[in-house]
């Protein structure tokens, strides 16, 4: 095994560690302020794949308006999905509102199966990022780069969401104490109406890249990124957004490093993470990051 | 009095029913004894599953693992060593297994008892994973299976799956081990087990309080449970003669949630009516996946619309109806009793 080699792969590792760190993310950030797993986020980011696929053979966008479009419609889908399944729920029993999540997450698949068809479609690569940079010896996708580059600047704009502004603070209130914050003049509605707008646009700008690395797309591809996303958000500690970028990258390596190096082990890849996740939840019930 | 009565009632029930299955093994169609004996696996796993959720209220997701395991151990059991020669066609089984062939009966116990052994590791950790965590553990849980079913080519015949299954299941075999799960899941629920279980469910803190031992209770569940998704894993192999590793995936699981969702967490009775009722759902919304010509205008069958509509359901019984048909109310011959003894006193006056 050669370096440039090992750095080649480092650099996919990192790119798909960004990728499932902002799926993650929006996993996160839903639990903390409702307590509640959203297991439609997969289905969410598979969604995005489509809004784009639609933006671009049906209305004929451009593929960078596309990708806006859907960013916007997942957005809206998320609020809908909270509006509709989770909202009615909120005062009832948890296990009411875990199993409307999975309800929403299965209805979300077979719609889809329904109105786009079981069928692996092909998503579009625009010319301009399929290029491949010869940085050194190592070949570097443009695709990997821009992935990297646009996770960052989420990011950041996500810390000044959360850290610097009226809205962030209502949701790191409302993480803490729903009653409390309610009293001290938060409006609720509101403040869980924009976290799911921001988990589901994060879900989408990850689905996008990830439609942008493996260019197929079907009904039910959000299932194994989405949970690959929530074991990374379990792990990093729920709750935490240092947390999710962590397991997001520690899964992104595990899963890029297993198949480059242990080719033979490959196949026990997603048992591998969930060994992984037992493992930390019993010994570290909070995660790595999260709070007590 | 009562109590005897009402045991007599049972017995003389459980003959009546018995004598239908007889005569409907002999004289029905193969499609409906299909039906019926998928009605039967379903309400073995709801009723296996509603121990673990609706009574001990541990959110469990790993039923379709327990099944697989149940499955494939009975399956490697009780095929025959050629017909093992002829699925095992890139790698061969291991030793001990090729020569092996041993009766239904006892395949299915042994694939339930390694199914119970799996629910144990899954209901250890427990103490530690509580709630959502404990969904995603049992859920990680069932998906490790599916992907080592899927890759220990020597033993389990990898993604090919075994193929070519004898035919043992029919309506007395499901049926039997359907109505052995009801009544072992009933009386565990109305012993002094249930009762620390339902404590369980209530309130931990004050069960554990109360001296319930949460660890051997709650492990009790998930060893049970996973003994008849086991059986039923093993009995829906034999029925539909072929085993797919990945035939045992969260949709699966998701559908045995439906079922107990329906028929109301914490109620055998439930269980069993929905269980009965989505067996035969499932078949009749096939015809809106055939074409159908509705006043001249021909709609192609659009496949996948099955499951839409099931999806639906789901989501209206989670949304409006969040107590399933029953809620936790059970079916008991005093209550029947009690509606004539009413019945009688007002003809009386």
């Amino acid at each position: 095994m050669s370096w440039t080699l090992f750095l080649q792969h480092l650099a996919n590792g990192i790119a798909l560690g960004f990728v499932f760190g902002l799926v993650a993310i929006g996993y996160t950030l839903v639990y903390g302020v409702v307590k509640l797993v959203n297991f439609a986020h997969g289905d969410i980011f598979m969604m995005a794949c489509f809004f784009v696929y639609y933006g671009i053979t049906l209305f004929s966008f451009p593929w960078w308006l596309s990708f806006v479009f859907a960013v916007f419609l997942t957005a809206l889908l998320g609020i809908s999905i909270e509006k509709v399944a989770y909202k009615p729920l909120r005062d009832a029993p948890r296990i009411s509102s875990l199993c409307s999540a999975i309800g929403m997450s299965f209805l979300l698949e077979n719609f889809a199966t329904v109105v786009f068809g079981g069928r692996q479609k092909a998503f579009y690569q625009p010319q301009v990022l399929n290029k491949t940079l010869n940085i050194g010896e190592i070949r570097i996708q443009l695709v990997t780069i821009v992935t990297i580059v646009v996770s960052i600047a989420a990011l950041l704009f996500l810390n000044y969401l959360v850290y610097k502004t009226k809205m962030g603070l209502a949701m790191r209130a409302l993480s803490h104490d729903f009653d409390t914050a309610r009293l001290m003049g938060i409006n609720v509605d509101r403040t869980i109406t924009f976290t799911f707008a921001v988990g589901s646009s994060l879900a989408a700008i990850s689905a996008i890249f990830w439609a942008l690395r493996y260019p197929q797309i079907w009904p039910f591809m959000g299932v194994f990124p989405g949970w690959r996303a929530f074991t990374a958000a379990i792990i990093g500690g729920v709750g935490s957004i240092k947390g999710a970028m962590t397991g997001g990258f520690l899964i992104g390596m595990i899963s890029i490093m297993l198949v480059a190096f242990l080719p033979d082990l490959a196949g026990y890849r997603d048992a591998f993470i969930f060994m992984m996740l037992v493992f930390v939840l019993l010994f570290r019930p909070t995660g790595l990051f999260g709070e007590a | 009095m009562y109590r005897k009565k009402s045991f007599w009632f049972t017995v003389f029930f459980v003959v009546i029913f018995f004598l239908f299955i007889q005569y409907a093994q002999t004289h029905f169609d193969a499609y409906i004894i299909r039906i019926m004996n998928v009605a039967a696996i379903y309400v073995i796993l709801g009723v296996s599953l509603n121990l673990i959720n609706g009574f001990t209220g541990q959110f469990s997701l790993g039923h379709a693992g327990f099944m697989a395991i149940g499955a494939y151990a009975s399956a490697l059991l009780y095929m025959s060593p050629e017909l093992k020669v002829m699925n095992f066609f890139i790698k061969p089984l291991i030793w001990p297994l090729n020569q092996i062939q041993i009766p239904f009966f006892p395949a299915l116990l042994i694939g339930g008892l390694l199914a119970a052994c799996a629910g144990f590791l899954v209901g250890a950790p427990c103490m530690r994973v509580k709630g959502d965590y404990l969904a995603i553990v049992t859920y990680g849980f069932s998906e490790i299976i599916r992907v080592l079913f899927n890759n220990l080519q020597s033993i389990t015949n990898g993604p090919l799956g075994l193929k070519g299954l004898p035919t043992y299941t029919n309506l007395w075999w499901s049926w039997g081990w359907a109505i052995f799960t009801i009544f072992f899941i009933k009386r565990l629920i109305d012993s002094s087990y249930g009762r620390a279980l339902k404590a369980i469910r209530d309130n931990e803190e004050a069960a554990e309080a109360m001296g319930v031992n949460l660890f051997r209770h709650k492990t009790l569940a998930f060893v049970v449970g996973a003994f008849f998704a086991g059986i039923a894993g093993g009995l829906l192999g034999s029925l539909v003669m072929t085993i797919d590793p990945n035939a045992f995936n969260i949709m699966l699981t998701f559908q045995i949630v439906l079922i107990v969702l329906l028929g109301g967490l914490g109620s055998i009775t439930g269980t069993v009516i929905s269980g009965v009722l989505i067996a035969f759902l499932m078949e009749w919304l096939r015809i809106v996946e055939t074409p159908m010509k509705i006043f001249g205008f021909t709609i192609p069958g659009i496949s996948g619309m099955r499951m839409l509509i099931f999806s639906v359901i789901l989501m209206i019984a989670v949304l409006f109806f969040r107590h399933g048909i029953l809620g936790d109310r059970e079916f008991s011959w005093e209550s029947i009793f009690s509606i004539f003894k009413k019945r009688d006193s007002m003809e009386g006056e």
